[in-house]
Order: C-alpha cells, then sequence, then structure tokens
C-alpha cells in the first residue's frame, strides 16, 4: 500500500512479521523435536495427543480466518460454515475408507458400513475416490460448487443480514439430516472411522500425525497470508465498502453480487481444505460436524477474537477450543454455561474482541 | 459547440462496463439531450409515485427540481438509476442507451453518478481510499484484485481532494468527518467517476450558510462539463442556481421555467401554499 492507508488495510507491520516467523519456528522446528526427538517423560516432550490438539486446533483457525474474510470484512454473517468444513472432511474421509482396503471387520473391498446395508458396490459417486488428487481436488470443489450455486441465488436476490444467516443455518441443517440418512452412503450417523492408511502410511504413527501437524501448520500461514493479500488489495477494500454502505458501491460502478460470490466461495473452499485436514488427524468424520451449533460456535471464535483482523480470529479459535478441552475435562456439564458467558463477557467489555486489547492504543496519522 | 461535445464524448465511453456486460460504447448526445424521460409511471400498492412523468435533460445543463414532499424526486432519481423499474415508459441516456435493461452498476459505470439523500461514504475508509474506490477503473473483482494506483491515477485524486477541500483530511476516516463534509466527499466520489450526468439529492441538506454557498458554486462549475440535476428544499439555494426549474407535483410535471417563471405561475403557487 502506499502513504494513504486506514487500520483496515495496514495490517501487522513489521512486529506481526516477527511474531508470525516466531510461531512458524515453535510450529515446524519445535515441535517436532520435541514429539519426535525428546524422549518420553523429558520436561521438554510433547506428547503425540497435545500434538493432535493442537493440530486441530490449527485446523479451526484456518476455518475462522475463513469466516473473518465473509463475516468481519465483508459483513456477511454465515452460520452454515460447518457445512464447507464437514463437505471438506467428508471427501477426505471417503478417500481415506477406500484406503483401509481389506482390514475393516467384514474384510470386504468395501467399507463396513455398505457391507453392513448389503450393498454390492460403490455408488457412483465414489468412483476415483481412490485416487488421492482426485479426491483431493474433490475437497476443493465440492464445497466450493455448493457455495457458487447457492451464494449465488442468494446474493443474486439480494437476501442480506439476518435473513441469510438463518438461510445458511436451515442450509447446514438440512445436509445434516442428508447425511444421518444410511442411504445416503457416507456412513449414517456413524460417519467414516477406523481409518488405517494415508498416502501409504500408516495413520496412527508419530512421525504420520506429525506430518499431518505441520501440513496443517504450513495451510494456517498460507491461509492467513494469502487472506491478507486479498483484504489489503483493492478487492478488500471494495469488500468493507459493501459491509459498510453497499449501495453506494453499487452507485459507484460495482457489482455487489460477484464481489460477494467471490469471497464466500474462497471462504468456503478454505473451510473445505481445513475439514479435510482434520478429518485424518482426529480420525472421525460424521454428520454432528454439520450441526448448526458447530456452526454459530465458528462465529462466536471470530467475534471473541475480535472481526476485521484475521490474526483475532486465529487468537479466538484457539483461545475457544484451548478452553473447551481443558473445561470439557474438568466440568463437562458446564462446558456450554462457560462458552456462554465467555461470549456475554466478550461482548460487553471487549467489543473489538481479544485483539482490540493488543491494538490498544490506535494510531492516527494527522 | 455541438460538435466539441460529440467528440468529447468518446473518451467517457470505453472502458469495460461493470458486471461483464459491455454498454453501447461512447454516448450519443448528437440530439442535445442526454437524458429522455417518456411517460414514465411507478406506482407502489396502487399509490403512484410517477404519473406519466416526461422530462429531458440537456447536455452540460444545470437543472433543479423542486417539489411538495410525495411530489416523486426521489423515485425519479431511483428509476434513472435502476434501482426502481417503472411500470410503464422509457428512459433513455442519450440517444442510444435504455436505462431500464441496466442494473445499477452497470449504469453508473455507463457515467450517471447519485448523490443520496443522507450522505453516504465509506465510514471506515480514509477519505482518499474513499476516492480511489470511486473512480472510474475497471471495477470487476479480478481487476480489484491486482489493482494499484499509478501516478496519473494519483494526481486525479489529488485534484479532486484540492476541488472538494478536503486535501488535510485524505488520511483521517470518512466517518470522522463533519456533515457537510461528508456531503463534498460524495460529490467528489461522484466526479472520480467521470460521470456524464450527475443526480443530487438535496446536497445542502445539513450544510452550514458558508458550506451551502461554495456547494452552489460546485455546482456552477460543474455544469457544461457534466449535466446536473439537483433536488433540493432550499429555496434560496435553488434560486442561487437555477437557469431551469422543473416543478413536481403528484408524480408529474406541473411546470418548467426559469425560477421567476415558477414562482409567478398560479399553480405552483396554489400547490406550495394553497393548501
Amino acid at each position: 500500500m502506499g502513504p494513504f492507508a486506514t487500520g483496515i488495510t495496514r495490517l501487522y507491520g513489521r512486529k506481526g512479521w516477527i511474531a508470525l516467523a516466531v510461531c512458524a519456528a515453535i510450529l515446524f522446528v519445535l515441535f517436532p523435536l520435541a514429539n519426535l526427538v525428546a524422549p518420553k517423560g523429558s520436561p521438554l516432550y510433547i506428547s503425540d495427543y497435545t500434538v493432535a490438539l493442537i493440530g486441530k486446533i490449527m485446523c479451526y483457525a484456518i476455518v475462522a480466518v475463513a469466516m473473518d474474510l465473509i463475516w468481519g470484512y465483508t459483513g456477511i454473517l454465515s452460520l452454515g460454515h460447518g457445512l464447507f468444513f464437514a463437505l471438506g472432511g467428508y471427501m477426505m474421509g471417503m478417500h481415506l475408507m477406500r484406503m483401509i482396503g481389506r482390514q475393516g471387520q467384514y474384510q470386504s473391498d468395501l467399507p463396513d458400513f455398505m457391507v453392513f446395508l448389503n450393498w454390492k458396490a460403490y455408488p457412483w459417486y465414489w468412483s476415483f475416490t481412490e485416487h488421492f488428487w482426485y479426491s483431493a481436488l474433490l475437497v476443493v470443489l465440492v464445497p466450493g460448487a455448493l457455495a457458487f450455486v447457492f451464494g449465488f441465488f442468494a446474493f443474486r436476490s439480494r437476501i442480506k443480514g439476518v435473513y441469510f444467516s438463518i438461510i445458511t443455518q436451515a442450509l447446514t441443517f438440512a445436509f445434516m439430516l442428508l447425511f444421518f440418512r444410511n442411504d445416503t452412503g457416507f456412513g449414517g450417523n456413524n460417519g467414516f472411522t477406523d481409518f488405517k492408511r494415508i498416502l501409504g502410511y500408516p495413520i496412527a504413527t508419530s512421525e504420520t500425525r506429525m506430518a499431518l501437524f505441520t501440513l496443517t501448520a504450513a495451510m494456517l500461514i498460507v491461509t492467513l497470508l494469502f487472506a491478507r493479500y486479498i483484504v489489503t488489495s483493492k478487492l478488500g477494500r471494495v469488500l468493507t465498502a459493501i459491509r459498510d454502505a453497499e449501495s453506494r458501491v453499487m452507485f459507484s460502478g460495482y457489482n455487489p453480487v460477484h464481489y460477494k460470490l467471490f469471497i464466500w466461495t474462497v471462504s468456503a473452499v478454505i473451510c473445505g481444505i481445513a475439514g479435510a485436514l482434520y478429518v485424518p488427524q482426529v480420525g472421525i468424520i460424521n454428520p454432528s460436524e454439520m450441526s448448526p451449533a458447530n456452526s454459530i460456535e465458528i462465529a462466536i471464535w471470530v467475534a471473541l477474537g475480535g472481526r476485521g483482523s484475521l490474526v483475532g480470529a486465529i487468537i479466538g479459535a484457539g483461545l475457544v477450543n484451548g478452553a473447551k478441552s481443558v473445561l470439557t475435562v474438568a466440568f463437562p456439564e458446564y462446558w456450554l454455561f462457560f462458552l456462554g458467558l465467555i461470549f456475554i463477557l466478550v461482548t460487553l467489555f471487549l467489543p473489538r474482541g481479544v485483539i482490540g486489547l493488543l491494538k490498544f492504543p490506535r494510531r492516527r496519522r494527522a | 459547440m455541438n460538435a466539441a461535445l460529440a467528440s468529447d464524448s468518446d473518451s467517457y465511453g470505453g472502458g469495460a462496463a461493470a458486471g461483464g456486460r459491455v454498454l453501447t460504447p461512447g454516448l450519443d448526445v448528437s440530439h442535445k439531450t442526454i437524458l429522455y424521460l417518456q411517460d414514465i409511471s411507478v406506482s407502489f400498492d396502487g399509490f403512484k409515485a410517477l404519473n406519466n412523468l416526461s422530462l429531458d435533460i440537456d447536455n452540460g445543463e444545470l437543472r433543479c427540481i423542486i417539489g411538495p414532499n410525495g411530489a416523486g424526486k426521489t423515485t425519479m432519481m431511483d428509476v434513472i438509476t435502476g434501482k426502481t423499474r417503472p411500470d410503464s415508459g422509457s428512459v433513455f441516456f442519450g440517444q442510444t442507451i435504455d436505462l431500464t435493461k441496466f442494473t445499477e452498476a452497470e449504469i453508473a459505470h455507463a457515467g450517471i453518478g447519485r448523490k443520496f439523500q443522507k450522505p453516504t461514504v465509506f465510514e471506515q475508509h480514509s477519505v482518499f481510499e474513499n476516492l480511489e474506490l470511486a473512480m472510474k477503473t475497471d471495477k470487476r473483482v479480478r481487476f480489484s484484485l491486482t489493482a494499484r494506483l499509478d501516478s496519473a491515477q494519483r494526481d486525479r485524486i489529488a485534484e479532486t481532494l484540492a476541488l472538494i477541500q478536503l486535501a488535510g483530511e485524505a488520511d483521517r476516516p470518512a466517518g470522522l468527518l463533519s456533515h457537510g463534509q461528508k456531503q463534498w466527499l460524495e460529490i467528489g466520489m461522484l466526479l472520480m467517476q467521470e460521470p456524464r450526468l450527475l443526480l443530487l439529492d438535496e446536497p445542502v441538506a445539513g450544510m452550514t450558510d458558508e458550506e451551502t454557498e461554495r456547494t452552489g458554486e460546485l455546482c456552477t462549475t460543474l455544469a457544461g462539463k457534466h449535466s446536473v440535476i439537483v433536488v433540493e428544499h432550499d429555496m434560496d439555494f435553488v434560486a442561487g442556481i437555477a437557469r431551469k426549474v422543473t416543478v413536481l407535483h403528484e408524480g408529474s410535471v406541473l411546470a418548467e421555467g426559469s425560477m421567476a417563471q415558477v414562482q409567478n405561475d398560479p399553480r405552483v403557487i396554489e400547490v406550495y401554499l394553497g393548501r
């Protein structure tokens, strides 16, 4: 950016880059060493459990960045982003199911749930999913295509605000019901689980887990930089302009439908990729990932971390999920009360989210 | 005079249209008229907001439109800018462009700029960025992603900043400007679009006397290079700048002429003072 830029476009600066480099060093160097090289029991050792937990949270953080693009910057509150995440996960899950081979309970070529349903062959939409790269393509294309088609009709009809949010809730709920059905061909309410191998490597070893962990960390950083590139471009300024005064954007000669559709689809694709990284790490995907509550939680992460800063979304996802993993162990019944309380406190006392604390005081040039 | 205007039109009409569709390149003002409204009717739930409204605006003209509340002034602007589709009648921009067939963004791109009644600027963006976003350029998504300002564009923004007297505020968020400054910024944004026709809906509402006077001067300078339609309630302001005034009443034209003619028209007096 040139000399003229407001807080919207001037993201992070030099301190931000240093912080990013430190985080990258921790994720790419410290974690692998502490998990794979340090002997068990030494104070430096990081357990597989911790690696899996952080890996999972980083997947959520990617989703949070995608959410910030569409909500924080463009002002479109999606309460269905869990759907795109789950679809990406399911596409990866299909491939992992095929990689089980004959090692399932029934020692059949088909996944157990299909044997159980007495199916004799894969449905047509399972074709080619044994090829990793085809499945990777589906991870991008399926959430992307769904978002594009849905967004095309919604934005063209000028559905906005709370109506849009409600429709996205309905969309993810409808897909959840669809995926709950056994004859949909995605394992019904059990979904996919018991994965054995990925790209030929056994999926549960520390080495594979660490590879997935570093891949997720890389994706998180790439997502952050890509999102930063978008929001600091002129396109990003148009998106925030749509958020603040859509009619002025229209009468300035921009077609807001195209801009919304672009960022909506990009956001959904990012969620799909996050879902695909999530599934091999947690070892299961089922329709509960599509429940409306999951999608609402994504919005809470972003609201808590602070909208419209990208990093805030990551912090929010980390704080909420970190607290969740501690508190659901300590007080399993009360987690939702804690979540509600955190949300209320942040809304009341930190309207700009946790990131609002860090950015203080705001610099203004005369 | 006419020839000069016709050749001038090329420099505006070029460029690609927003939204992928390309409007007829070049604006044909060979018959001196830039905007034709012919028998426009619009009704909302049986209420006739516009009733067989016909109006022509000459190229380069400054036209003031007055009328009591509910006369259809804002609806007329909505029809011209594509926000509202007329139930019947035609709207032509120049000789060839049928405005009823295009979206708001395409019409804006074709060269019609609109200032809203309530000043509408991008409050979170700096004054500079507001002008940058409004600037005439390719406004499709993929061009916006990689767009960088060149020095000619920076100069244009600087010129406009000087014209609207906001050069000192370039880096401030637009939301922090005074009401009058926002009005000016919005006019500046319209100018960045290089429109042929400017629609100004109550440009001096909420302005101080001094600001009002400066706005009047600005309107008269703009006329000639652009065609300007001003909708205003402030009679002193209109009297100060108007050459030709159109009075709307109940969705159609009641009277048209110089300010003096209109003010002495018995029908106008009745509408404004009669009831």
